[in-house]
């Protein structure tokens, strides 16, 4: 509980700073609003323009995305990491492929998915999906190879090597890659609604209040976006920790 | 129905190759065990006693010779043979009781059957009220019990035990290893025990086998007649111990600095070796 309060204390720091310099103008308010008119805007946005609409337009395709990068990154990283020949083929590509910084690919989404929903949601899935595949593949690389003997004496079958011992064995890793890849996911979330604009969504907002020159708004979106990613960040901790609860701490 | 478990090791060599060079690791052992028996197999480090229960266990088939079980030749591994290691392996991420019922995942058991027989043999091996623990939440003893009853748990006509009390304190491998006795004789399995240390083998066995190495082979097999429950301290075994150790050192005093060495690198059998008084 102390600590969760000496968390808060930079941020309050930083509004109280903001706050004080937009009414002392040291900083245009128009460059810098006052928190009021922010809040006033979030109001106005929440009542007039719909902002929980946009906010689960942007929720609703992080999810989808990060969802079908995760299963397939898993699936992936499963393969990858049980069978050699698989790894021998692919994962040199894959290795390639990955140093490619993850916006290059938007120009080539856009073209072969258009600038749609779907776009979008391929974008964000291929965020997702790189550190999955590598830490899912990690992980089953690092399966115990006593416990593997163990296994055998008591003749599971193939399945059940997989599910019973490589896919739990690998769990702490993947949840280290599903992590990062919540991550990832909202930031590719963010980036497509910067670059592919049509569409509802918290990134068209700041779009529109830069267009329109509204720093309120502007400033509302991002305090959205990081409120958002800390709460996504914080949730994926606590499911962690549940999902790994019989490590030694 | 005749009693299961009776098996008859025919001949069996192995082969390693050590970067390009053949290494003997086993050469034509012999062996016949008989349903129920409890048989204890010692030697220095190098003499093939854990390939040996390895190939017993069908782990590794690439071997020439005949590992009958039953009438049956093992080809690969079959839950009629329970295998516990030296550490237990347990699955970190189930409770005791799961990894017990690991050993009746391919039984063919419906769920009432395993939820019994898994609880009984907790129970057999003294872990009552530790069901629902972590393998971490285990002291060494608690979690080689847990891998003890995950071996018995099928109720194999087989159960070999590769060192399973070696990495254990003085106080609880004595302890561990009258409740090995005592699920013997409750449950009237051959048990086969390879250990490094012959006060062990010879309290807890029918027969002694002594191995040598290079190549691994029978060197020498005592019987052990004394009526249980045996006594530890008690002269007789006192003598069969002397005499088994005798035959262990000798298989260890043929060129010296490759055996030194290896012995000095146990040091139970260091200590047994050199100091054979208590």
């Amino acid at each position: 509980m102390k600590r969760a309060l000496r968390g808060t204390v930079l941020p309050i720091l930083l509004l109280a700073a903001w706050e004080s310099a937009s009414h002392a103008h040291l900083v245009d308010p128009r460059i810098l609003p006052p928190l009021e008119l922010v809040a006033h805007t979030a109001v106005y946005q929440v009542t007039d323009e719909g902002l929980l609409r946009n906010l689960a337009a942007s929720l609703l395709r992080d999810m989808a995305g990060f969802t079908l990068g995760t299963l397939a990154g898993i699936a992936i990283g499963t393969i990858l990491g049980l069978s050699r020949i698989a790894d021998r083929l692919f994962m040199p590509s894959f290795n390639g492929l990955r140093q490619i910084a993850i916006l290059a690919w938007v120009p080539l989404i856009s073209i072969w998915f258009g600038v749609g929903e779907a776009a979008k949601i391929v974008f964000i899935m291929a965020a997702a999906l790189i550190p999955v595949v590598l830490n899912t593949y990690e992980g089953m690389r690092g399966a115990s190879t006593q416990l593997v003997e163990v296994a055998r004496t008591l003749t599971f079958t193939r399945w059940q090597l997989v599910t019973r011992l490589y896919l739990p064995s690998a769990l702490p890793s993947i949840a280290t890659g599903v992590h990062l890849a919540l991550i990832y996911a909202w930031v590719a979330n963010v980036g497509s609604e910067y670059f592919m604009t049509i569409g509802p969504g918290i990134g068209g907002l700041i779009i529109a209040g830069r267009e329109r020159f509204q720093m309120d708004l502007v400033m509302l979106g991002i305090l959205i976006l990081g409120l958002v990613g800390f709460l996504i960040n914080r949730g994926a901790s606590a499911i962690e920790a549940r999902l790994l609860r019989w490590r030694p701490v | 129905m005749a009693r299961q478990g009776h098996l008859q090791i025919d001949r069996v060599s192995k082969q390693f190759r050590v970067s390009g060079a053949p290494l003997h690791v086993l050469d034509a052992v012999d062996l016949s065990v008989a349903p129920g028996e409890f048989l204890t197999i010692v030697g220095a480090s190098g003499c093939g006693k854990s390939t040996l229960l390895r190939l017993i266990a069908g782990l590794d088939t690439a071997f020439q010779g005949n590992v009958i079980l039953d009438g049956q030749r093992v080809t690969a591994p079959s839950l009629d043979r329970g295998l516990v290691f030296q550490e237990p392996r347990l699955f970190p991420w189930l409770t005791v009781a799961q990894n017990v019922a690991l050993g009746l995942l391919n039984a063919g058991l419906g769920k009432a059957a395993r939820d019994r027989a898994v609880s009984e043999h907790i129970v057999l091996v003294g872990l009552d009220g530790f069901q629902d623990a972590y393998p971490h939440q285990l002291s060494g003893g608690m979690a080689q019990r847990a891998a003890i009853a995950r071996g018995l748990v099928n109720r194999p006509g087989v159960l070999l035990l590769d060192e399973p009390l070696g990495a254990l304190d003085a106080l609880t491998r004595a302890r561990l290893q009258d409740e090995l006795q005592r699920i013997w004789a409750a449950e009237g399995i051959t048990m086969l025990l390879v250990t490094h240390d012959v006060e062990e083998a010879v309290y807890l066995g029918d027969r002694v086998v002594v191995m040598a190495p290079r190549p691994g082979r029978i060197a020498a097999v005592f019987d052990v007649p004394h009526p249980r429950p045996r006594d530890r301290s008690s002269p007789a075994l006192a003598g069969l111990r002397d005499q088994v150790l005798a035959a262990l050192e000798a298989t260890t005093s043929g060129p010296p600095p490759t055996g030194m060495v290896h012995i000095a690198s146990r040091p139970a059998l260091a200590e047994q070796v050199f100091l054979p008084a208590e």
